[in-house]
């Protein structure tokens, strides 16, 4: 069969597509995180907390799917990326999936016991399957911008020779924090739009602070990329279809190379614009009590925030420290081209469908949580 | 080999984990399917009982499906955490299958669920209906989609091994999709599902009959159970039978160790009903045999041989020495990469390299193998003959009592007997666990019996596995085994409070106002349910 688009553009587009859905994992499934991050902080009261769960129980789980698409569709589209992250970052990701497991455990079955012990077991598992998800993910952008320790032997077999503990370095816990603070701050934005009262007046009042934070530290992180970690370069241009081996290249790494990408394509630098202009604005709508458009401008945050490391590193998706010519790039790390054309055939399909039943069951839901709701049906959280 | 650990760990933990998962998914599927049928039968006649009946089993199949969904997670995340040279080695096929499951199937069923639960009083009677078809239609979805993907590994078509990259790569994925093994193996695995399901259904409404509880609404969905269970009794044996016979074309040692068929025998060969197979002296005593049933079965014709262990470690043998041949045109290319034979050599020999690969458990550098080395490798090509032998008769046996326990059902509940022998009922009740067992055992004799290879006849298992330190993988296992066994506590405990409470006492509430709610807690009065909100503060 004769795919019909070039082998680079297919990476560009999978490339693009990747990033697309982190952000899609971001605005959904981020809020629902964020709530159940400020679940303990906003709701003082059990009824409190049970319109916080089911401001967002109808719709949480279809909102994880994003995270556990980007990780099919990094398996599919960018296999060494899926297979060197997913086994070098191991005890990371455990203590992602078990709090990832804890959340559908304690969303679905808190309701189905009468007692206050069981709910505070619960809601600290909410916590935690909110702040520990959001922390890690935002340590991994903080190491992917760092690189890490992996190579390569002769059979393409990936070695990771790092450990948990190299982790949590400095850098990336200050990006766990951007990840945390900007999360909350989505999820307070939510809260507000969908909630009445007192909740809602808190939530407004966490957003501000959040979404101020946010800013703050997407700045020094980015001050910090520009004056204090290294980045990585191409030494020569790559071939841009040329086979999916990540041994055929020479890379040089500097500081603030990642500011490379600015220089050369001046428009990249509208996504950390957008993504300091997003908070801001969040915190001002937040100020001046207008929901729907807070919520929009912290999604537009989000949007700008994650895009700023993917156009900064461009084309690298995962620079090795430990052998830098081995970091995985777009025109050496993709799947073959026929598998890029499939998959994105199957995007073209059914993400537009995808979109559109969501939309419609966001519809269906629209308008208030308030108690009364959740007293009337037993099969509500 | 410092490897070994590693392996044997990593192994052992994706079998727990995917049993451990597999308690639910079956589970899932059947009654996803079971609810549909009951709600639209409440649709078309309009009574509230089949409503009761659908909102009741929803309740169970909630706290089932978070379990699904969360243990599934754990799936998706260990071909990257604990097979990463898996991942990297066929990530260009094996990935494509999963992704999709997750665009079509995940987010179908996740996005809908949230309405089956919070939409009763939100959606017209079909806009309701709609949403839980598209739950069960999610749920069978991913099945096809994770049984396209695995049954690559059982029979890997529509690729070819590209030396440049070092890995598989998809020539064909037409062929991918449209797997032999994958029809059979999907058909069989959802029909197990319902089973399971109507299997639920029906011992929980013997349960209420024997206490003469909830009478009419354990009647009605017996009755619902008995018809699909026959059904998919009937589906899950015929389509076993199926799978059978693709195994027989495309894993010749796996059906040769179910059967322990240690020589070739003349055609058609007998089916071993009973046996002792001894995996000493390569023979099973004891043996009850029925002359020409399995050359019948497996092959479909009088005249096919079913090769027997002995004659395929011979194959073995020939295949690895084909299979070195290849191994060192690859060396000679990594050396001069514009060297034209040796890719040709790559390109005939893809076939066989895999076997090559079986020595590197015995030698660094698979060239240097011995003659003895390379007889072992060929005897690993066997896969563990007591355990395929005795789980496939326990699967085949508990298949064709599902269908007699369904059928003997389907006869009482269309005589409208229901509830009145109680022998059957017991039998009902106590054969709760038996789906369960079926399923497992399957996956056993299906994936354990794919062993020595993760993609047959492409990659040894071991090979296949993460080289991450070995304290990581015994933190993971032990953290998996407290934590499922937690969960598990967790959910059988809620299904049997939530069996106990049954179905009309948990819905007869008094709402808020104290008046008495409605089955499902349906408020007529919308003006109260959804009051205008006041601005904050």
């Amino acid at each position: 069969m004769a795919v019909p688009i070039d082998y680079a553009t297919l990476r560009v587009v999978w490339w693009a597509l990747l990033g697309i859905l982190l952000i899609g994992f971001a605005i959904f499934d981020g809020f629902d995180l964020g709530t159940t991050m400020l679940l303990p902080f906003i709701g003082r009261s059990n009824t409190e907390r049970r319109v916080l769960i089911n401001s967002v129980g109808p719709v949480w789980e279809g909102n994880q799917v994003w995270f556990i698409l980007g990780g099919g569709a990094s398996f599919a589209a960018w296999p060494p990326l899926y297979a060197i992250s997913f086994s070098g970052f191991y005890i990371a990701m455990f203590v992602v999936l078990v709090a990832l497991i804890l959340r559908p455990v304690a969303f679905k079955y808190r309701g189905k016991l009468d007692n206050q012990l069981w709910r505070n077991v619960c809601d600290w598992a909410l916590f935690l399957g909110g702040l520990v998800p959001s922390l890690i993910f935002g340590v991994a952008f903080g190491n992917l911008l760092q690189g890490v320790p992996f190579h390569f032997d002769d059979e393409l077999r990936a070695v990771y020779t790092g450990s948990f503990f190299g982790l949590l370095n400095p850098f990336a816990l200050l990006c766990g924090l951007v990840s945390v603070v900007m999360l909350a701050a989505h999820g307070a934005a939510y809260v507000h739009m969908k909630t009445a009262g007192d909740i809602a007046e808190r939530a407004r009042h966490a957003g501000i602070a959040t979404s101020l934070l946010t800013l703050v530290l997407f700045a020094v992180a980015g001050l910090c990329v520009y004056g204090w970690i290294d980045g990585y370069a191409l030494a020569q241009p790559l071939d841009h279809a040329g086979p999916s081996n990540p041994l055929r290249k020479a890379v040089e790494t500097s500081v603030g190379a990642w500011f490379g990408n600015y220089r050369v394509a001046p428009w990249t630098a509208a996504a950390p614009l957008i993504g300091l202009a997003g908070p801001l604005l969040t915190a001002v709508l937040l100020v001046a009590r207008r929901p729907v458009a807070s919520f929009l401008a912290s999604a537009l945050g989000l949007a700008g925030i994650i895009a700023t490391p993917g156009l900064a590193m461009f084309p690298f998706i995962l620079p090795s420290s430990a052998s830098p010519d081995a970091s995985l790039t777009a025109w050496d790390a993709s799947s073959s081209q026929m598998t890029l054309f499939i998959m994105l055939v199957a995007v073209v399909i059914f993400l537009p469908i995808v979109l559109g039943y969501t939309a419609w069951v966001y519809r269906v839901l629209r308008g208030k949580v308030t108690p009364q709701m959740f007293e009337a049906n037993r099969q509500a959280y | 080999m410092s490897g070994v650990d590693v392996v044997e760990l990593s192994r052992l933990q994706f079998a727990l984990t995917a049993l451990y998962h597999f308690l639910f998914v079956p589970l899932t599927l059947g009654l996803s399917v079971l609810l549909a049928i009951m709600e639209s039968v409440y649709v078309m006649t309009g009574r509230q009982i089949w409503r009761d009946m659908t909102m009741f089993w929803g309740v169970l199949f909630g706290i089932n499906f978070a379990m699904g969904v969360a243990t599934g997670i754990t799936m998706e995340f260990q071909f990257g955490t604990n097979w990463s040279y898996y991942s990297q080695y066929v990530g260009d096929i094996f990935g494509a299958p999963l992704a999709i499951e997750g665009l079509m199937a995940f987010f179908l069923e996740a996005t809908f669920i949230g309405l089956f639960f919070f939409g009763w009083d939100r959606l017209s009677k079909p806009g309701h209906l709609a949403v839980t078809w598209c739950v069960a239609l999610g749920s069978n979805f991913s099945a096809l989609w994770i049984l396209i993907a695995n049954a690559w590994m059982q029979h890997p078509v529509g690729s070819r091994f590209n030396p440049d990259t070092m890995r598989m790569e998809v020539t064909d994925f037409s062929a991918v999709l449209f797997n032999t093994v994958a029809q059979s193996k999907f058909v069989h695995t959802v029909s197990a599902g319902y089973v399971t399901g109507s299997m639920f259904v029906l011992s929980i409404g013997a349960l209420y009959l024997l206490r003469g509880r909830h009478v009419e609404l354990a009647k009605r969905s017996m009755t619902v159970a008995a018809s699909f269970g026959l059904a998919s009794a009937l589906s899950v044996v015929v389509l076993g039978d199926e799978s059978g016979y693709t195994t027989t074309q495309n894993q010749k040692a796996k059906i040769a160790a179910m059967e322990a068929v240690w020589h070739t025998e003349p055609a058609p060969a007998p089916l071993t009903v009973f046996g002792i197979p001894d995996t000493v002296h390569h023979e099973t005593h004891d043996r009850i045999d029925v002359p020409w049933l399995l050359g019948l079965l497996a092959t479909r014709s009088i005249s096919t041989k079913i090769p027997g262990i002995i004659n395929l470690v011979d194959e073995a043998k020939t295949r690895i020495h084909r299979g070195l041949e290849g191994y060192a045109a690859i060396a000679r290319l990594r050396g001069n990469p514009q060297d034209g034979d040796a890719r040709k050599m790559i390109a005939d020999r893809q076939g066989d390299l895999g076997y090559a690969l079986l020595l590197r458990r015995y030698v660094d550098d698979p060239m240097q193998a011995t003659d003895r080395q390379i007889e072992q490798a060929a005897w690993d090509t066997v896969p563990d003959v007591d355990v395929l032998f005795w789980c496939f008769r326990l699967m085949v046996l508990l298949g064709f009592y599902f269908i007699a326990l369904f059928a003997y059902a389907f006869y009482v509940a269309s005589r409208r007997r229901l509830g009145r022998g109680r022998i059957f009922l017991y039998a009902a009740l106590w054969s709760l666990p038996l789906p369960w067992i079926a399923a497992e055992v399957g996956w056993i004799v299906a994936e354990y019996g794919r062993q020595p290879w993760i993609i047959e006849g492409l990659l040894p298992t071991f090979l296949a596995a993460s080289p991450v330190p070995v304290a990581n993988v015994w933190i993971s296992l032990i953290g998996f085994v407290v934590f499922y066994t937690a969960l598990l506590v967790v959910d059988l405990y809620l299904l049997i409070k939530y069996v106990r409470i049954g179905p009309t006492e948990s819905w007869e509430i008094p709402d808020f106002a104290g008046r008495k709610v409605p089955p499902g807690g349906v408020i007529v009065d919308r003006a109260r349910l959804y009051p205008t909100p006041t601005p904050a503060g």
